[in-house]
């Protein structure tokens, strides 16, 4: 069962704004049958001052949809076209108190059915925003590289199954997977920072100075490593690197754990992952 | 949300019966021996399993008590019988299974065609029913194992394993079947059979999680999964779950006792429920072949809606079943049994499971011929597919 915060399942249960505007300013027509899920939101605006003066939504979906869009229509209402525009998706689930990660979407849908509405609003032809959605990523969900490229950024996504659970795309044969990836990893290098999405192990980053790798290791274990030792009482102390060779040792609760074999491969891991990936861990005897 | 949960998820998993924890209870605390030891301590737990395996011989009609192999579980039982089926021919690269398989079996397929073994998986109709014509054709001497369920979990349906273990034996092709579903709830008879193996679960007839059993019929060549001990005969290593075999055993005992009732008194709380829910809503129909189903389940898609707002109603309401829609699943794609029937879309998302147990009564059964239809209602008013009680067919959102 999902772990729906208590805001999630009270609108679900008791759904603000459900019905339809006769007369809407606007219309947003988002989603599909086929995926599962599917919203129309109408609204109606002041023509003087530019203010959502009532919003309705019509969904069909899971739990988290209905919340979603519930959601959706209780923070626009009252806020002029122009504010409303400037809701993101994330908005939408920090209203709900969160949503689990599989359910990332549900916003996404929400977000994506406010955008269409205020483009139908200002008259804007659909067909050219569709134009402007770019190539289509997903065959499966009908998802465009524009609103992956825009959901990547503003959720910082770095791997594919991120970007599933917030789109949906690539969620059913998963052919998509190389271009998403490449897509994840052309997002972070415009905001200045290389990211490997590929399934496969990292493979043989540049070389590396000792000096970096020395750098990069003490920086992983100090801020990847120790804290989640901390959170059971535990600490790491960094004693060598010869190499690709990593001697530390265990202390607190660590010390002492009968499993402190799974947490060596647990820090040999993280520093594979982030560091270099033929690292080995040493733990120092007593 | 009710004290009491009406409980309507039986093929997930079922309660205790009270008779099995009571028997299984001393295996628990007082004699807690370890069946493979020399004394009489020991020895007493040994004797209660071998009252088990002959209990779960009599739910099969098996022949002989070496048949009988306990196990961890269906899982277990259902990778044991590929992976021995493999092992004992080295050079047949192909395996035969469904598209409706359980996920046990289906989720094998990946890691089997990683080690250059060919997954054939049989396609149905949209009854759910397989295509014998399609199993002959792929039957071949290069075939290791046939692997079809007796029943399907998510509609019931019931396949001709009979008769497709003989066409198997004529080719001289092993021939598994999962019977987890099945068991307790139709007749199982291994005398006549051709079914080399069987796997079977206690969590699905009132026993605890965490046992289940494979049958092997003698003289089926059979490697063992778990090594690294003598326990069942060299086939199953580990120690014993000794209170949990011995649940088993009595769950199946009472099992036995009770196929009368499963298809007479189950039957007819599955069939009131489902003609009532079909009768009062609009836009709804059955999955499956009505004709061959296990006596206790029925799967109702109900178009126009999701099925995870319905199971949320529901369980508001204290009444627990299950759903083949994507969202319930974490998966973006409604159940993959519903699909290969080719249910369409807007159904599959719509359809739910209630599956019966014989610890239900008709007045839970009238409870949620009453419930379901507002909550439908309820959903579809919310659906922008739907309006006055028909389906709206021009919606189609132009941003999808």
């Amino acid at each position: 069962m999902w772990d729906y915060t208590d805001k999630v399942k009270e609108l679900f249960l008791h759904p603000k704004n459900v019905g339809v505007i006769e007369d809407a300013d606007a219309v947003g027509d988002v989603g599909s049958i086929t995926c599962g899920d599917a919203l129309k939101l109408m609204l109606k605006i002041d023509k003087e001052t530019e203010k959502i003066v009532d919003a309705k939504f019509q969904t069909f979906g899971c739990g988290s949809a209905i919340a979603s869009s519930s959601a959706l229509t209780e923070m626009i209402i009252g806020k002029t076209v122009e504010e409303a525009e400037r809701v993101t998706n994330q908005d939408i689930a920090d209203f709900l108190g969160g949503l689990p990660r599989e359910k990332m979407h549900c916003s996404v849908l929400g977000q994506e059915a406010l955008e269409v509405a205020i483009a139908n609003y200002r008259g804007v032809d659909l067909k050219k925003i569709e134009e402007e959605e770019g190539p289509l990523v997903c065959q499966c969900f009908g998802i465009h590289e524009k609103l992956i490229e825009k959901t990547v950024m503003e959720n910082d996504l770095k791997t594919v199954e991120e970007v599933t659970n917030y789109t949906k795309a690539g969620g059913a044969c998963q052919t998509c997977h190389p271009t998403i990836e490449d897509i994840i990893e052309r997002v972070w290098k415009a905001k200045g920072q290389e990211v490997h999405v590929k399934d496969e192990a990292p493979k043989a980053k540049p070389a590396m100075t000792n000096l970096k790798k020395i750098a990069l290791i003490t920086e992983t274990i100090e801020k990847e490593i120790r804290p989640i030792l901390a959170q059971d009482g535990g600490d790491i102390e960094l004693l060598d690197i010869n190499g690709n060779e990593v001697l530390v040792a265990l202390r607190g609760q660590c010390s002492s754990c009968k499993s402190a074999y799974y947490t060596v491969e647990g820090i040999e891991e993280k520093l594979r992952e982030m560091v270099y990936p033929d690292i080995v861990v040493k733990l120092q005897k007593d | 949300m009710n004290d009491k949960v009406i409980y309507m998820d039986n093929n997930a998993t079922t309660r205790v019966a009270d008779e099995v924890f009571e028997e299984m209870k001393p295996y628990l605390t007082e004699l807690y021996g370890n069946p493979s030891s020399m004394h009489t301590f020991g020895g007493q737990v040994g004797k209660k399993v071998a009252e088990a395996r002959d209990r779960v011989m009599k739910l099969i009609a098996a022949e002989y008590d070496t048949e009988v192999i306990f196990t961890s579980c269906g899982t277990e039982s259902n990778s044991t019988a590929i992976f021995s089926a493999l092992q004992v021919f080295p050079d047949r690269k192909e395996i035969i299974t469904t598209r409706v398989e359980h996920p046990a079996i289906l989720s094998l397929a990946p890691y089997l065609e990683k080690q250059g073994i060919a997954v054939v998986q049989l396609k149905v109709d949209s009854d759910g029913r397989l295509d014998m014509d399609e199993y002959a054709h792929f039957l071949n001497e290069n075939t290791a194992l046939v692997s079809i369920m007796t029943a399907n979990n998510e509609t019931g349906v019931i396949f001709p394993v009979e008769e497709m273990a003989r066409m198997a034996k004529e080719k001289g092709v092993l021939f598994h079947t999962d019977a987890v579903q099945a068991a307790g709830k139709i007749p199982i008879d291994m005398r006549e059979s051709a079914i080399d193996m069987l796997s079977l679960s206690g969590h699905k007839v009132h026993a605890p999680k965490g046992v289940g059993a494979l049958y092997v019929r003698r003289g089926t060549r059979f490697r063992p999964f778990l090594r690294g001990g003598h326990q069942e005969r060299n086939r199953r290593a580990g120690t014993e779950n000794v209170a949990s075999i011995i649940a088993m055993g009595k769950a199946v005992e009472i099992a036995v006792a009770h196929l009368g009732e499963e298809a007479g008194r189950v039957r007819e709380m599955r069939d009131r429920l489902e003609k009532g829910i079909i009768e009062a809503i609009p836009r709804a129909f059955i999955n499956g072949d009505i004709e061959n189903r296990l006596p206790n389940t029925t799967n109702i898609s109900f178009e126009f809606v999701e099925g995870e707002g319905i199971l949320l109603l529901l369980n508001d309401l204290g009444i627990a079943a299950s759903s083949g829609s994507a969202c319930t699943s974490g998966s973006l794609e409604p159940s993959h049994v519903l699909r290969a029937m080719g249910v369409p879309f807007t159904a599959a998302h719509g359809s739910i499971r209630f599956s019966l147990s014989r610890y239900n009564s008709m007045d839970e059964v009238e409870y949620v011929i009453k419930n379901l239809p507002p909550i439908i209602e309820k959903l579809r008013s919310i659906s922008p597919f739907w309006k006055d009680g028909a389906p709206i067919a021009e919606f189609d959102p132009q941003y999808k």
